[in-house]
């Protein structure tokens, strides 16, 4: 019997041990649904005061926030990142920022027309047959902001300014990884060189070391790129809701919305999840009670 | 255990199809009627879990087939896809992504399990080979279909693995090529992996039947290790004794799996793969999924040539070893004592071999060359070529003392500061972890059988079962469907 027990211990250590195994061993991995703190470069994320609303098992996106960082990224990010696994659709439907009850199907969508309608996406004239670039509409997807890679690396100094469409999901940290490259530009300690047309980021996932002229001990954290502070003064959109637009609260409602754009059914997913396991618990327990009473007069 | 049948046709078309394809009496025998040891505890759950497992894996993998696209171009794109456009694809697809690595779990359970409980052992050798069997064809289409998505870590752990291949010597080239459908990974790689990873669960399908044959032919071992010796008193039919405790062990099974479907979709996932897959950018980190890590740091423990042998060739022999070595486990270990209950000695050795393989999946995961604690603070270490040609190095406390140094020096000296860290490295673990695991096979196993005074074993399963439960008297099992008879 004690042997036994023994046993059962050894192997429930390794059963939970074979189920903490992945996530210690892949701690640096992408939380759910972005966000999170996490040490990058050594050092803590950002986050914005009162955290992100999207964590936790019952958390949803502040709805607010992404209508306001589409925003952003329309007019701030768009000139440079592309978001090509999103329709302008996906804005409209549920889940989405700019879901509207009455409005089901998300082509009907007059906030969603509208915002679609504000990109000039390559199409092919219906009658001339010409190409040309012409509005967008609900079912396009969001455009890619230059022809091809090659002219993107040209433009932007050698560098591809990546696709945003899974940033989220992509980089240790997600949402407060954005949020802090975006606030994460400041000036470089002494001893650092920056290379003409780098950035430094004290946040972005890099290395200092061949720059750093002090004691390699203390390297500074985060890395160079060569994007400029996108975020860099305040009020530089003008939010419709009257938020004031600090660099801080762009840079939190820029990683919301990409937060949301990463991870569009997470609203969906969680709320399923809670009739899934309300389900099986139920389940769980009458076949628990049953396996007692098939059992209860067989000694085992 | 296949005594006569006890199935009776009761239906004029069940009569019928008896005498024709007694496929009725086949599935009566083997899931009804199956005489099954009555103190199996939830160890020994896992083969229904594993079956679901398997139907999950492939009725999703079915669906998500529909919408894959397999090719270098579109594939990331046509997986994103699913997650956002396809009806409930987000949850078809987490289901299978997730899948993979619960089959894992649920494999390797009743793997630690069958070696603490010496399953393997005579009459059911062939029982574990095939499992053996089946474990391998779920590694190669676990790496097959992890390259699908085409992310960062599916093309470059696709590339470190072929390239594992490719150093067997004589055939890893050849093997390599056909593998990689031309001189480097690109559409024909992906194409075959998408082929092989649709065709391999249909072909574990087929050894789990042969498996399944193999387990009805002597049954279920039990934690006793001792035999049936009377089907009355040692044993229960299989149902509904054992499909309500399976049933239940499934339904908590689904439990933990559902919570990481819902909400950890991705933390058995690496960031890395949400980028697509770049082969001109090599990710700092390749690591594989959690459940090869073992193997890896397996791989990854041999630093050194031995002789002629390059390490890198001795790393992938003993990688592949870790895994052929479970094929002859069952004549490795010597005792004839089944269960390790009674084997005093032979349990601490388990719990080590548990732990070294916990451990290297640790080691695994973790940079070799990082330190797991650290024997002194860091310090700086000035290396140059003195006057003499030599090549020295200084250490230093203190950077200013070290620069000093450095700018003391004449430049044809080529000097550089850098920080010279003493401490235990994760390398020097997973090199004793995988000491101990082969040890544990080749040395401990062999020598204890021969060796080791094993406990007293009850006299029979029933025994052991009135013992536990301290009842003198021999109870009688009630019940319509128990017809044991007290004796
Ligand atoms: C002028 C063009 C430009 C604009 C505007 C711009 N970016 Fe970038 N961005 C780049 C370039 C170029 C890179 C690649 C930098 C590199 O890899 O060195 C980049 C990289 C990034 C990265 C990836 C960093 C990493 O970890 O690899 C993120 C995230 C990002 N940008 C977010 C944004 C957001 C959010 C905005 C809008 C607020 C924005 N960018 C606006 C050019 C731009």
């Amino acid at each position: 019997m004690r042997l036994n027990k023994l046993a059962l211990a050894a192997l429930t250590a390794l059963a939970v041990g074979a189920a903490a195994l992945p996530v210690i061993a892949q701690e640096h991995a992408a939380p759910a649904a972005g966000g999170e703190q996490h040490a990058a470069g050594g050092h803590e994320l950002l986050a914005p005061t009162g955290g992100w609303s999207h964590e936790g098992y019952f958390g949803s996106y502040d709805t607010n926030s992404v209508q306001r960082g589409a925003k952003v990224y329309r007019e701030v990010c768009s000139s440079c990142h592309g978001l090509k696994l999103l329709s302008f659709r996906n804005l409209g439907e549920p889940g989405g920022p700019f879901y509207e009850a009455r409005w089901p199907n998300p082509n009907d969508n007059l906030v969603v027309k509208e915002i679609a309608a504000m990109f000039q996406i390559d199409g092919v004239d219906p009658d001339s047959g010409d190409p040309g670039k012409f509005p967008g509409k609900t079912s396009d997807r969001f455009p890619n902001p230059y022809p091809n890679d090659i002219y993107a690396r040209v433009v932007n100094g050698g560098a591809l300014p990546p696709d945003l469409s899974v940033m989220a999901k992509a980089r240790h940290g997600g949402a407060g990884y954005i949020y802090s490259l975006m606030l994460g530009f400041v000036p470089p300690p002494a001893g650092l060189t920056v290379a003409p047309g780098q950035h430094y980021n004290a946040y972005f996932a890099g290395d200092t070391a061949s720059s750093w002229s002090g004691d390699p001990r203390h390297k500074p954290p985060g890395g160079f790129l060569a994007m400029a502070p996108p975020l860099a003064t305040d009020g530089l959109v003008t939010f419709d809701d009257g938020t004031p637009s600090t660099k801080e609260q762009m840079a939190r409602d820029v990683a919301t919305f990409l937060a949301w754009a990463s991870d569009p059914k997470m609203e969906t997913r969680k709320k399923m999840g809670v009739s899934v396991l309300a389900y099986l618990a139920i389940l769980a327990l009458l076949a628990f009670v049953s396996y007692r009473r098939i059992w209860r007069n067989v000694e085992h | 255990m296949s005594g006569p049948s006890t199935y009776e046709p009761k239906t004029g078309f069940t009569k019928w199809l008896d005498t024709r394809l007694p496929i009725v009496r086949l599935a009566y025998d083997s899931f009804i009627d199956f005489p099954t040891p009555k103190n199996l505890n939830y160890w020994w759950t896992f083969g229904g879990i594993l079956a679901v497992c398997l139907v999950i894996q492939i009725v999703t993998g079915i669906v998500l087939a529909m919408h894959y696209i397999a090719s270098t171009k579109d594939a990331f794109a046509s997986v994103e896809r699913i997650m956002r456009d396809i009806d409930y694809g987000w949850l078809i697809r987490n289901i299978h992504a997730t899948g993979a690595s619960m089959f894992f779990l649920a494999v390797y359970i009743p793997m630690f399990r069958g070696m603490y409980y010496g399953s393997y052992k005579q009459p059911r050798e062939m029982l574990w080979i095939l499992g053996v069997v089946i474990y391998g064809l779920m590694m190669a289409t676990a790496f097959m279909g992890y390259v699908l998505p085409w992310g960062q870590m599916s093309f470059h752990g696709s590339a470190v693995i072929t390239n594992l291949i490719g150093a067997i010597p004589l055939v890893g080239p050849t093997i390599k090529t056909y593998l990689m459908g031309g001189p480097a990974i690109g559409d024909a790689t992906l194409n075959r992996f998408f082929s092989l990873h649709y065709l391999l669960p249909f072909v574990i399908a087929g050894v789990v039947i042969l498996h399944i044959w193999a387990l009805h032919v002597p049954g279920n071992g039990n934690p006793t290790g001792v035999s049936v010796k009377d089907a009355k008193k040692d044993t229960v039919p299989f149902h509904p004794y054992y499909t309500v405790k399976d049933g239940f062990a499934i339904v908590v099974f689904l439990i933990v799996f559902a919570a990481f479907v819902f909400y950890f979709p991705n933390a058995l996932g690496h960031a890395d793969n949400s980028i697509e897959a770049n082969p001109l950018q090599t990710p700092a980190h390749i690591v594989p999924e959690w459940y090869l890590l073992p193997f890896y740091a397996i791989l990854r423990a041999i630093t050194f040539d031995i002789g002629p042998i390059p390490a890198k060739l001795i790393g992938v022999a003993l990688m592949f070893g870790s895994i052929l070595i479970l094929f002859v486990l069952p004549w490795l270990d010597t005792s004839k004592v089944r269960s390790m209950r009674y084997r005093p000695f032979a349990r601490q050795m388990f719990l080590g071999f548990v732990i070294a393989s916990i451990g290297l999946g640790f080691c695994g995961a973790n940079d070799p060359d990082t330190l797991i604690f650290k024997f002194r603070e860091d310090k700086l270490s000035l290396n140059y070529t003195a006057t003499t040609g030599a090549t020295t190095s200084e250490i230093f406390d203190d950077f200013a003392a070290a620069q000093a140094k450095l700018q003391s020096l004449p430049p044809t000296a080529g000097g550089a500061i850098e920080i010279s860290k003493s401490g235990f490295k994760w390398l020097w673990l997973s090199q004793i972890l995988s000491a101990y695991y082969f040890l544990y096979f080749l040395v401990i196993l062999p020598v204890l059988g021969v060796i080791e005074k094993p406990k007293p074993r009850p006299a029979s399963i029933a025994d052991s079962v009135r013992k536990k439960h301290g009842s003198k008297a021999k109870t009688a099992p009630a019940g319509a469907a128990a017809p044991q008879a007290a004796e």
